[in-house]
């Protein structure tokens, strides 16, 4: 397992977090997602054999969301 | 292009193209051979600025919800029908740069957190295998990697000093700009800063697993975390927007008015709702967290305003929790030699009793801290110590007796006053005679009395204290407080059965502690605070953290905790009065749909300046924090 978090742009409304959460959950290799409205980003948990950091982002700006930055937690467990 | 992206990027543009279409339209439409033109204009704009609400309003309903954008939509193609083209421009237009301002607002509200993120290291120096120096991102470091920090720089990763010594600031973590001495085998913090020196570190954890790392991530699940009435509001808000768009339906049937109709669908609009309670949680949160307060949600804040109890454990909250020496009876002016050796011994000993006594010795007698020499030591164990074949002896009562140590009347009188004032005794005595006698007590942190009389105006009406310490020793330290209950001689489970006794009683309760021992108490109280140096590692169970080991900063938090709620309130009765007045407005014929969605955004507007309060820190605590601040700095200078 391995977690990203991706750095989005500004979220105003609390319906695009639902989007977001609903791509990315039904995507496979997803664990786990929280998306963090206030602070504009979304911190998944993924199987690194199955789905890469760069599939992820490419999901939520395919929805129409600024994807700023994609940071990389070392792996756990 | 994704036309979301497209209107996210020229939203600006098509805001003011809008602004001035529907602006042109509206004078023209004054002049009765224009009307044609100014009719094109406003349905231009109309539709313009309608696509990106209709877009959100069906990506929403995709995902079952009936958002505010769909009664937009809808009353904005009902103006159409009705051939209301300066409706449909204006609330488009106003929508539009509601959402624009509405942005650009919560930005600002949410800078305090952003700043705090934003101070996360990003790289780190690490040495090559040719002894250059390289830099390297932060998330290919593994624990074990040596890092190296020069004087300015930020300290990459948390770890362990290897190699050199410098000075760091701790106010990342902290909100303390105390420098603080580093040297060989001292712990550092991602994210604070090295004022001075130069420093090799051996990496422990990076990134979101460090202390700094996960103090963000708190604070940022934070500001997404509710409270019950927050909670209360989002599910009011996702029946009322339904509620509105079926009495809109309900009302078109009956009178076949289209036109109020969807006049009703714009007034009804929760926009102030929806965003009032958390705003004012995200200022107020991020706000804490810049002066080393950290809230794990609106629930906290929610409970703490509702809290009259509150109940400290004393080490380490009321007093500083190192043992000093606070009475000193000197009977014989003891000579530089002896005092020299003494301290040499005890300066040598972890026992935080021996720290008390060298520390005393050093600063009262002013002794150079590094001394030659290794005096011969005994051990007395649970006695003390016996120095240079027994002529010098520092220790209990016992151990003097054990040597013959005459101790006369009025000397044993002071012993049992001091024992009496629940001071630990260590006695030194030479060459059969008692010296010095010194009581040492945990010292209270000085800035306790002033915070405490703060807590009871901010409404606590229960103050207690709760000790695993003798009961003499802890009624002793609360002298003079003001305090309604103490009491000592309590284990771990006993604190918690006082806590839960305060609440069958129905008191909401509180319970500050230095987190490392405390977790029960502080998961069974209604907020639990843990505080000071141990907090770091509390940041799991306690509902709030206070990361300065100051007391003034638990009065700040209470004081802060209030204001967020009582700006949630304000917030929510705003938003409230607005729809109230909208609607009867509508009753007796006073706005149209123009004017509701004009309010609508003002209201929203203000909501968040209001929230926005909460970014200002007010003065009177910052003074407070600076006169603490400076107390602190005597008693460092002191020791």
């Amino acid at each position: 397992m391995a977690n990203v978090t991706l750095v989005l742009g500004a979220l105003t409304c609390p319906s695009c977090l639902k989007k977001i959460k609903g791509a990315l959950v039904k995507t496979k290799g997803v664990q786990d997602v929280r998306v963090l409205f206030n602070a504009g980003k979304a911190k998944i948990k993924y199987d690194s054999q199955v789905v890469t950091p760069e599939e992820l982002s490419d999901i939520v700006k395919k929805l129409g969301y600024e994807v700023k930055q994609v940071q990389i937690q070392s792996e756990v467990g | 292009m994704h036309i979301t992206m497209f209107y996210h990027k020229y939203n600006q543009q098509i805001l003011w193209f809008t602004g001035i279409l529907t602006g042109l339209g509206l004078i023209l439409s004054h002049n009765n051979l224009l009307g044609s033109i100014s009719a094109v204009l406003l349905i231009i704009s109309g539709v313009i600025g309608a696509i990106p609400v209709i877009t959100r309003a069906l990506s929403a309903l995709r995902y079952k919800t009936i958002s505010i954008e769909l009664l937009v939509t809808i009353a904005v193609i009902g103006a159409f029908v009705v051939q209301a083209y300066h409706e449909a421009a204006i609330v488009t237009f106003l929508f539009l740069l509601g959402d624009f301002l509405q942005a650009k607002t919560l930005t600002k509200t949410r800078r305090a957190i952003q700043q705090l993120s934003d101070l996360a290291p990003t790289t780190a120096r690490v040495k090559a295998a040719d002894g250059q120096l390289i830099s390297v991102p932060i998330d290919q470091l593994k624990p074990g990697t040596i890092v190296a920090v020069s004087a300015g720089d930020q300290i990459p990763v948390d770890g362990k000093v290897t190699k050199g010594q410098g000075y760091a600031t701790e106010a990342a973590i902290t909100g303390e700009a105390n420098y603080i001495s580093k040297a060989v085998g001292s712990s550092v913090y991602a994210g604070t800063l090295l004022k001075d020196g130069l420093l090799e570190i051996e990496t422990q954890v990076v990134g979101a697993e460090s202390t700094f790392g996960k103090i963000i991530d708190l604070v940022e699940s934070a500001q997404d975390n509710q409270s019950a009435t927050g909670d209360f509001i989002d599910h009011f808000a996702k029946y009322y927007t339904p509620a509105v768009l079926i009495l809109g339906i309900i009302v078109f049937l009956w009178t076949g008015n289209l036109n109020l109709a969807i006049t009703l669908l714009v007034l009804g609009c929760p926009g102030a709702l929806v965003i009032g309670a958390p705003v004012a949680l995200v200022a107020g949160i991020g706000s804490a967290a810049k002066q080393g307060i950290l809230i794990k949600g609106g629930s906290v804040t929610a409970q703490l305003a509702k809290t009259d109890t509150l109940i400290f454990d004393k080490t380490g909250t009321l007093t500083k929790g190192q043992p000093a020496v606070v009475k000193a009876i000197t009977y014989h002016e003891p000579d530089i030699t002896l005092l020299k050796t003494i301290y040499n011994v005890e300066r040598h000993s972890n026992h935080p009793l021996s720290q008390a006594v060298g520390n005393y010795l050093q600063k009262q007698y002013q002794l150079a801290t590094k001394l030659t020499g290794d005096p011969q030591v005994e051990a007395i164990p649970g006695a003390g110590l016996a120095i240079e074949n027994n002529t010098i002896l520092v220790g209990s009562e016992r151990l003097l007796q054990r040597y013959n140590v005459t101790i006369t009347p009025q000397q044993q009188a002071n012993i049992q006053a001091l024992s009496a004032a629940g001071h630990t005794l260590v006695l030194i005595a030479s060459q059969g005679q008692l010296i010095l006698a010194l009581g040492i007590n945990d010292q209270l942190r000085p800035e306790v009395p002033e915070t405490l009389d703060q807590l009871r105006h901010l409404g606590i009406k229960h103050l207690v204290m709760l000790t695993g310490d003798h009961q003499a020793s802890a009624e002793a330290m609360a002298t003079g407080l003001d305090l309604d209950e103490v009491h000592g001689d309590l284990l771990p489970q006993d604190k918690l059965t006082w806590l839960k006794q305060y609440q069958q009683a129905g008191h909401v309760v509180a319970f500050v502690g230095d987190g490392i021992n405390d977790s029960p108490a502080l998961a069974q109280a209604d907020v639990g605070i843990a505080m000071g140096n141990g907090a770091a590692v509390a940041l799991e169970t306690a509902d709030m953290t206070l990361l300065q080991s100051s007391f003034t900063s638990l009065g700040r938090a209470v004081a802060l905790s209030r204001r967020i709620h009582a700006n949630t309130v304000q917030n929510i009765s705003i938003a409230v009065i607005t729809v109230a007045v909208l609607l009867s407005g509508l009753l007796f014929g006073l706005v149209d749909m123009g004017i509701g969605m004009f309010v609508h955004e003002a209201s929203i507007l203000i909501v968040i300046a209001n929230a926005s309060r909460l970014l200002r820190i007010k003065k009177a605590s910052t003074q407070a924090a600076s006169v603490s601040k400076v107390t602190q700095n005597n008693d460092l200078g002191g020791i």
